[in-house]
């Protein structure tokens, strides 16, 4: 009796003559082997679930039954049902387009010189935490061009169709007599040939002035058929002065366009400021005029994009899931793909096939069982999506972005303190996902009695 | 019971010579402060404390440099532990297995509430208590006290109401800086005019903008409203709330004062916008804490390029600080407890940590000119001598509503901040959310 423990060869001989004794000791021996794994996937994994379950009917303290009051709040509350909402649409968009970037890459790249390294590109962001990669994004997409890389493109891009303004961003003094329309600055009242018209200007730095600019002077003597004034900044430094007055220390503004405007909309003359402000618009007849500075001299560089902002978040934070995971996809097909036998292929390119036919009729359907394990671990990897979402969206489009697994982390621990609340949402995150592991673990199980 | 004593033996032997071997290597470098009047004569020496704070990095040297004093006075052994940013998770576990430290320092207030109701605490001595009211202005003490027991000695403090500029614009722009909040709109559009952002908003996640209204709410509706609304007393539809988001919305609506993109920009981008080497506006407003951020991310030296002046007075409102702190609390009451914590209430501990920088003390007896510099003295002198003293509100309220990334209450400023004109659908999205939380 004792001895036969000591061999497994023995046990399984006693096993195929049936006796009382043997058999009880298989199975004793049986939970003996599996009891570490036994205790271990219940410690980890079932009593988690189970208590789980359990504290989901519970209040937020834990002290108070309250039934399915959680899960009427996850369903009723306008928070969680964003969290759903982001959930399915991460859940249709992110393991789609994974796979599919990642077919086309496995496909193309099988065909290529250099394959190697560009796989190794398109993999490398596998090897970046997911932390890191929302990090990446969250600073390549800042709204201040100055910061973020996309839009520095962008404002970049649209910088190089227009001019650069002499003095981007200024202001009329306001209640001096200069109104701005659409950009321009005009003077508020019509002026006869002959008169002058003041520009008193704010809103530029005294870093901004050019260093020839001089000191302000007031508008030169208009002859007939001339109008002239002057464009000055009406600040001085460290204060002081009167508004809308030329004082001592107020500089004027060089390199400026000055209009005269007719009734009609037309400009009749132009001019350019010189070093003190002053500018003269000649060759007039008698009558009245709009004096017009045109918005091009004020016009304020592009500004960028707000990637980040409520309405693009998502679409940045599930590119950048694409953005890691297209990888994993294009690794996994491509070794799938390497594992095909190529003479169906050849065969069908003998028989006249087109690229396009042998991809769709031959390599696809061949592929298949491939693209289903690929596609239904992301879908479960998305449902579970945590950290970019956690890590990418400033404050304002938090909730514009949140997922079931944030939210879940938000109302137990980030602030909330509801884990009564956190449970359900925990359930309702397990329930989804089930499917597609009982999905995956059913084709295992298909493929290993194959 | 039984099984709480043994896990007290099982868990407390080997946390303490872990925690005694780190103290052991802190005391070293401690130098010959002379024993402080507080404690004086008493001795402990043999008996071994624990105590928990949020401290780690600089500030845990700088505070084991405070508990220096008191082991070199009375012979005792205190050893100090780290609880980071969870505290109130670990201290909560910690009595809950029946093993908490002697002393906590915590900051928050609901938490000190939370436990003394609990009965994990255990009140002021009436020693610990004379030395507080020796030191500490009524609003601390009360601030410490639960249903009028005393369990908190407030070690820390810290100043909320600073709004903090860079002196060489305003010098270019002409601005002064202001006393009440009519004159304030005035100088941000004085700097507006001279070509910079007059102030940078950042809504981060939400919290500075709950710092925003809580100093406008005390001065327009005083520390009796402040108080009911802080305690969801009254609703957040009160007149009183529209009158403050009105305020608020004077300046936040007003697109030439305040540098545009607010809403996704960060608290640590704001203060590079003003102190930055390429500034974009003139003015920012956080507590005494943003001085940290100028020396660490700028080139811009506090007290030269970067000054503050008092959040300003808003009709005719006397001086007044939204504030915040840290509280040390009892576990234990015996000899050896008490007399540490007379030690933290004292003018003395506080001095030691003062003079190290980076630290104010709600202590009124602490010589302002241990100060090391004229900022750090100038914000503690608003803090010691502010007529009322509030605790920031957004950390008096539960979690849920003033605490929580994406939603409450640093959710609906944000979107207020987004629409400042909507004042009444911003009061009921508060009183919302304040409703839920406080269920």
């Amino acid at each position: 009796m004792t001895a036969s423990l000591a061999s497994p060869a023995v046990v399984g001989a006693d096993a195929r003559r049936p006796r009382r004794g043997g058999r009880n000791r298989t199975i004793v021996l049986a939970i003996v082997f599996l009891a570490p794994a036994i205790v271990l996937l219940g410690a980890l994994v079932v009593y988690p679930i189970l208590y789980t379950l359990w504290r989901s009917f519970y209040s937020a303290s834990g002290g108070e039954f309250v039934g399915v009051d959680n899960y009427v709040t996850m369903f009723t509350d306008p928070d969680t049902f964003t969290a759903i909402r982001n959930n399915f649409i991460w859940v249709i968009v992110a393991p789609i387009a994974c796979t599919a970037l990642g077919l086309v890459f496995a496909v193309l790249l099988d065909r290529i010189r250099w394959a190697t390294a560009f796989k190794l590109i398109i993999f490398m962001p596998m090897a970046i935490s997911m932390l890191a990669a929302g990090v990446i994004f969250r600073t390549v997409f800042q709204e201040n061009p100055q910061v973020g890389v996309a839009n520095a493109i962008v404002v970049a891009v649209r910088d190089a169709f227009t001019d650069t303004a002499a003095f981007p961003g200024a202001r009329e003094r306001p209640d001096a007599g200069v109104v701005a329309r659409d950009g321009a600055l005009s003077g508020a009242e019509p002026v006869m040939a002959g008169g002058s018209q003041g520009f008193p200007l704010i809103g530029i730095r005294q870093s901004e002035i050019p260093e020839t600019a001089k000191q302000a002077a007031e508008p030169p003597h208009a002859r007939a058929g001339e109008i002239t004034g002057t464009v000055w900044l009406d600040l001085v430094r460290g204060g002081g002065g009167t508004n809308g007055h030329i004082d001592p220390g107020k500089k004027g503004l060089p390199g400026l366009t000055v209009q005269a405007v007719d009734s009609s909309g037309a400009v009749v003359a132009s001019a350019t400021t010189a070093d003190d402000g002053t500018y003269r618009l000649t060759g007039l007849d008698g009558g009245r005029y709009t004096v017009t500075m045109p918005a091009s001299n004020f016009t304020q560089g592009a500004s960028g994009i707000p990637w980040l902002g409520p309405s693009l978040i998502n679409v940045v934070v599930i590119s950048s899931y694409i953005w890691i995971w297209a990888g994993f996809a294009m690794i996994m097909i491509a070794s799938g793909l390497s594992a095909l036998d190529r003479s169906l292929q050849e065969a069908a390119r003998v028989d006249g096939a087109t690229e396009w036919q042998v991809f769709r009729r031959i390599t696809a359907p061949l592929l298949m069982p491939v693209l289903v394990v690929v596609f239904v671990t992301l879908i479960i990897n998305v449902l579970k999506i945590f950290d970019l979402v956690y890590v990418i969206p400033p404050g304002e489009s938090k909730p514009a972005a949140n997922v079931i697994a944030v939210e879940m982390w938000n109302v137990s621990f980030g602030g909330g303190n509801n884990q009564g609340l956190g449970s359900a949402l925990a359930i309702l995150l397990l329930v989804l996902v089930l499917p597609s592991m009982i999905l995956n673990v059913r084709r295992f199980r298909r493929e290993r009695e194959r | 019971m039984s099984r709480r004593h043994t896990a007290i033996r099982r868990l407390g032997i080997p946390a303490a010579l872990v925690t005694a071997a780190l103290a052991l290597a802190a005391c070293s470098g401690g130098g010959g402060t002379p024993a402080p009047s507080s404690i004086k004569g008493v001795d402990l020496s043999g008996q071994t404390l624990e105590i928990s704070a949020d401290w780690s990095g600089s500030e845990q040297k700088d505070f084991e440099k405070v508990l220096d004093g008191f082991e070199q006075a009375t012979g005792a052994k205190v050893n100090y532990t780290s609880l980071g940013n969870n505290i109130a998770t670990v201290l909560g576990t910690k009595v809950e297995g029946g093993n908490p430290p002697n002393i906590a320092v915590i900051p928050q207030p609901g938490l000190l509430k939370q436990l003394a109701q609990e009965g994990a605490l255990k009140p002021l001595s009436s020693d610990v208590l004379s030395t507080v009211k020796e030191n500490y202005s009524q609003d601390w003490i009360d601030l410490g006290s639960v249903d009028g027991t005393p369990y908190g000695v407030w070690f820390k403090g810290s100043n909320k109401s600073t709004v903090w500029y860079n002196a060489d614009i305003y010098d270019e722009a002409g601005a002064t800086v202001p006393k009440t909040w009519d004159d304030f709109l005035k100088q941000l559009q004085l700097v507006s005019d001279a070509g910079y952002a007059g102030i940078s908003i950042g809504a981060d996640v939400g919290w500075p903008l709950t710092d925003w209204f809580e100093n406008v709410y005390l001065r327009t509706a005083g520390p009796e409203m402040y108080d009911k609304l802080s305690n969801h007393e009254i609703p957040w539809t009160d007149p009183s709330v529209t009158t403050a988001l009105q305020t608020l919305g004077q300046l936040w609506g007003n697109s030439t004062l305040v540098e545009p993109g607010s809403a996704q920009r960060t608290f640590p981008e704001t203060v590079t916008e003003v102190f930055g080497d390429d500034p974009k506006a003139g003015t920012v407003f956080e507590g005494d804490f943003l001085a940290t951020n100028i020396s660490q991310d700028t080139s811009a030296k506090v007290g030269e390029t970067a000054k503050f002046y008092d959040f300003p007075s808003i009709n005719g409102s006397g001086p007044t600080v939204v504030g915040g702190g840290n509280a040390a609390v009892a576990f234990k009451d015996d000899k050896a407890t008490m007399a540490l914590m007379k030690y933290l209430a004292s003018p003395e501990a506080g001095e030691i940590w003062v003079k190290l920088g980076g630290f104010t003390s709600p202590n009124k007896n602490v010589d302002l000119s241990s100060y090391p510099d004229d900022t750090s003295r100038q914000i503690a002198q608003a803090l010691v001598g502010a007529q009322t003293f509030r605790f920031d509100m957004s950390d008096l309220a539960p979690a849920a509503f003033g605490g929580t990334e994406g939603s409450g209450e640093w959710q609906v400023m944000i979107e207020f901040l987004n629409n400042p004109t909507d004042v009444e659908g911003t009061q009921q999205k508060l009183e919302q959310a304040a409703a839920a939380a406080w269920k």
